[in-house]
């Protein structure tokens, strides 16, 4: 070929281009980018701003303030008769917080005779004394008599006022910390006796009426409970179902059946399998109500969908030259699907599995309906045992008025969410892992 | 024995069959006949001869006792208790439950010498950590004690059946093997049969969904007739504490279905545009690097439990929603805390990703040869996701909104906390209104005493969702699958 040059060719003027509105048009495809930007941006904002509003209001649940008193187990308090060798009730029923109010009336230096003052101590420490040196006093009785430092909670408005959270420009009358009880508070931070400390109280402790002292400890067990519930029944059983669904069920009425009714139980609102674990487990078969077992139950079949969904996925990416090989070399159908399809799909399975298992996690509705909305102190020791669980223990804290509540409800959520978070990564992590293309 | 413990011994049994069963095909495995399955088959045949029917026998025994000593209960409350109305009588029932189940924490001591009334019981129940409802009356006592020694007679037998049945299963698989055996088939036999009846559960879940809420749903109609249900425009069901008779209520559905809908509404109005534009913009127009990190992101907003948008909606956007009204009017707010604007967009932004993840699936189905038509005419990209791509999807996109706006009206949470409790019937959205989901909540909280109408409601509710759901479902899997179709 040879080259042309270019002013070798006659030119030409081009004609007039035909008015298309390409300017319009050019616009309106800027428009249309625009609004999917947009989009995904008010989505992006919305986690952004529902996330931070969340650890904004809940880290501070993570310290509790503490204030550290030289206790002197007094035995003219705790044991007046002097019968609790006699009679062990006087150690359970004995006036635990004077004890603390004693140790604080001495620490800030006031006169015990003057009654006006000591009674503005009402409400600087939690009632959760009463338990806190019970258990210490319980665990060694020998204490009686001497004297130890101990780390006693503040009460919950204290706690509030410690962290700056109480504006306390208000006129002294509409707050709820008096002035007394600031200056009694710098005072104590001033000595190093009131400080701040990490809040291990909000894993361990049960309900309680009084925020200081009410923690997750028993929704913790709960949730755990079920969660090991759910795992030990919906994996099998939904491995099980999806094996036969994907590798041995004939194309008829009867899987067609199975198959429609698996897509629609995927589908139903949460609520009404609680309506069935209610009628059904409660009722009908008389198990216990606010138990982790029937809530356990109930979540099984909850996510037994998602999780034959994932599994049937996973035994269908298996190719069939597997499979052909198994059985060319003699293996059974049920070998070929048990020692070489199963293992292979295993990954895609655990990822299914913990997915579903965070939904389980997640999810209220139907636990508040078969009775897990209870007031719960003592940890559950089997599934049997009246508990709560995570969300739910957040619902029930939603519903208190105090301010304190609120803290630790968010403290709660970003417990809950950083387990959830934790599940999603491992499965995840798994993915990429142990995928594999054929 | 308690059922664990014979549960534990029927499987102890089952693996000593297993461990003698493999040995035995092994001794008998001279060479001179081919043995047709491997050892270990035969050890899982008689494990599986012992175990099966004796674990079959103790599930539908345990049932069937569990039953029996209902009626028992109920036959042996005096004449006065059983002619009381049904609430009574199953409270009495559940009073004598719980004390018989409290008898058992004692021990042998004390339970023979057991005092005739319930005041001197209490107190040594409560020693043993048994906290009793105060209204125990001292008839019951009697009626607890037999229950509980029927109840240990049927255990016995329980247990000795089902010990006997496993023993006598395995003898029978043990005798069975020598070398031509096909142990292995029948053991893949009776997996397979676990395999389907794995797969019935799905079946079975729906069955027991719908005939529970079925039964009690009769059981309330007999109370409240249907029209007034269904048409009725009042839903002021009253109070009904344990033990106070039904007090007459009014429970008209209209109220409730007319919040679930418009909060519904609103949360699709919400949904549907943002997911929607941004599965376009992720399938069309978005570079791979931010696909993927946005997708994932987008992911994350569906992973959240609905109580932590319920929270939100409560601590957060309610209260926002009603100072910047209460700025804007100057003064007294117009929007409420808990309303159907606040219910609703939370909801919707929890809908963003199923709308998204949902129709995102469907826009990347649509065949390439239509989209690079299109553009070869001189389509501008744009041009040719309204024209051609969106009109291509529409089906699924229905189907999708369909699933989604079922999605809205089954949930629950966010509705509890943002939508309030109040049946009201309005149009504006400024208000709260309340919904089937948080009826059946709020019905069910709580001790309430189970056969009164105020509790029954709950299902007669529950089945009105689980129909509507399922009709939604039902058209939009059709439509989605429909969908599929036509482009494969």
């Amino acid at each position: 070929m040879t080259d042309i040059s270019l002013d070798t060719l006659t030119s030409s003027t081009a004609p007039a281009r035909r008015d298309i509105g390409l300017r319009k048009r050019y616009a309106a495809e800027r428009r249309f980018r625009l609004y999917g930007v947009l989009a995904i941006a008010v989505g992006l904002a919305f986690l952004a701003i529902m996330l931070g509003s969340i650890v904004t209001k809940g880290y501070t649940a993570f310290w509790q303030t503490t204030v550290t008193l030289p206790i002197s187990f007094d035995e003219k308090i705790i044991d007046p008769d002097n019968k609790r060798a006699t009679d062990p009730d006087v150690l359970i029923t004995a006036n635990y917080p004077k004890l603390a109010e004693n140790a604080l009336i001495e620490k800030l230096g006031i006169d015990p005779k003057d009654r006006a003052t000591v009674r503005k101590l009402k409400g600087f420490l939690s009632e959760g004394s009463r338990v806190q040196l019970r258990a210490i006093v319980a665990a060694d009785p020998s204490v009686i008599g001497t004297t130890r430092n101990v780390d006693i909670l503040a009460a919950a408005n204290m706690d509030s006022a410690y962290k700056g959270q109480i504006d306390l420009s208000v006129p002294e009358s509409r707050r709820k910390v008096s002035d007394q009880q600031v200056e009694w508070m710098n005072k104590l931070e001033a000595e190093g006796a009131m400080s701040e400390h990490f809040n291990t109280g909000l894993f361990s402790f049960g309900a309680s009426s009084r925020p200081e002292s009410s923690g997750l400890g028993v929704a913790i067990i709960g949730s755990f409970f079920m969660m090991g519930i759910v795992l030990l029944l919906a994996l099998p059983i939904g491995v099980a179902a999806s094996i036969y669904l994907e590798e041995f069920a004939k194309k008829n009425r009867f899987t067609d059946l199975i198959e429609v009714n698996i897509n629609n139980l995927a589908a139903v609102p949460s609520i009404v399998f609680g309506l069935l674990g209610l009628a059904v487990f409660i009722n009908f078969l008389g198990l216990p109500r606010s138990a982790s077992f029937v809530g356990g139950l109930v979540l099984t079949l909850m996510t037994l969908p998602t999780i034959i969904i994932a599994t049937r996925a996973a035994l269908a990416a298996v190719p069939p030259s597997i499979r052909s090989a198994a059985l060319g070399l003699g293996a059974s159908k049920m070998q070929m699907v048990f020692q070489h399809v199963l293992p292979l799909a295993a990954p895609g399975i655990l990822t299914g599995t913990i997915i579903g298992l965070a939904r389980a996690l997640g999810e209220t509705a139907p636990l508040l309906l078969i009775g897990m909305v209870a007031f719960v102190a003592d940890y559950p020791k089997t599934p049997f045992d009246p508990a709560t669980a995570l969300p739910v223990q957040i619902y029930m804290w939603a519903n208190e008025a105090e301010r304190a509540f609120v803290e630790r409800m968010s403290g709660a959520i970003i417990i809950l969410l950083v387990f959830l978070m934790a599940m999603n990564i491992v499965a995840i992590v798994l993915r990429r892992r142990f995928e594999r293309r054929w | 024995m308690s059922f664990l413990t014979v549960f534990a011994i029927v499987l102890a049994i089952g693996l000593a069959a297993f461990v003698i069963g493999r040995q035995r095909a092994v001794a008998q495995d001279d060479g001179t006949v081919k043995p047709h399955s491997r050892p270990h088959y035969h050890g899982w045949w008689a494990f599986l001869t012992g175990v099966v029917p004796a674990v079959i026998f103790l599930a539908s025994w345990g049932v069937g006792a569990n039953a029996y000593l209902n009626s028992f209960v109920h036959s042996a409350l005096p004449a006065d208790v059983a002619d009381g109305t049904v609430a009574h009588e199953d409270l009495a029932a559940g009073l004598v439950k719980s004390l018989a189940s409290g008898l058992n924490r004692l021990d042998d001591k004390e339970r023979v010498a057991l005092p005739q009334t319930f005041a001197e019981l209490q107190p040594m129940l409560s020693a043993n950590g048994v906290a009793l409802a105060p209204d125990t009356q001292d008839y019951m006592i009697p009626i607890a004690v037999e229950t509980n020694r029927t109840a240990d007679r049927l255990n016995l037998i329980s247990a000795i059946v089902s010990i006997g049945v496993a023993l006598i299963g395995s003898v029978y698989g043990l005798s069975r093997i020598s070398p031509r055996t096909r142990a292995r088939n029948n053991v893949e036999q009776i997996m397979l049969g676990g395999l389907v009846g794995a797969s019935t559960i799905a079946i079975v879940t729906t069955i027991g969904i719908v005939l529970s809420m079925l039964f009690q749903t009769i059981a309330f109609f007999e109370k409240v007739s249907p029209m007034s249900f269904f048409f009725g425009t009042v839903w002021d069901p009253r109070f009904a504490a344990a033990g106070s008779g039904g007090a007459e209520g009014q429970f008209g559905l209209i109220p409730l279905l007319a919040g679930t809908l418009y909060i519904a509404f609103v949360a699709l109005l919400v949904a549907v545009p943002i997911g929607l534009m941004s599965a376009v913009y992720m399938s069309e127009y978005a570079a791979p690097k931010v696909r993927a990190l946005v997708k994932p992101a987008l992911e994350l907003l569906a992973g959240i439990p609905t109580i932590v948008y319920g929270i939100f909606a409560l601590v957060a956007l309610g209260p926002f929603l009603r100072d910047i009204s209460a700025a804007l009017a100057g003064g007294t707010p117009f929007i409420q805390a808990q309303s159907i604007l606040t219910a609703g967009l939370v909801m919707g932004v929890m809908l963003i990703p199923v709308v998204s993840s949902l129709s995102d699936d469907i826009i990347t189905a649509v065949p390439r040869a239509l989209r690079d038509g299109s553009l070869g005419l001189g389509a501008t990209r744009s041009e040719t996701i309204k024209r051609v791509v969106l009109p291509a999807a529409l089906p699924g996109i229905v189907g999708a909104i369909l699933l989604t706006a079922s999605r809205a009206i089954g949930e629950t949470m966010i509705v509890v906390l943002a939508a309030g409790v109040a049946a009201n019937l309005t149009l504006n959205p400024f208000e709260a209104m309340t919904t089937i989901t948080v009826k059946i909540v709020n019905q069910l909280t709580g001790d309430l005493e189970f056969n009164t109408p105020q509790t029954l409601v709950a299902f007669a509710l529950g089945i009105t969702l689980f129909a509507l759901t399922l009709v939604m479902n039902i058209v939009a899997l059709y439509i989605v699958r429909k969908y599929r179709e036509q482009y494969e």
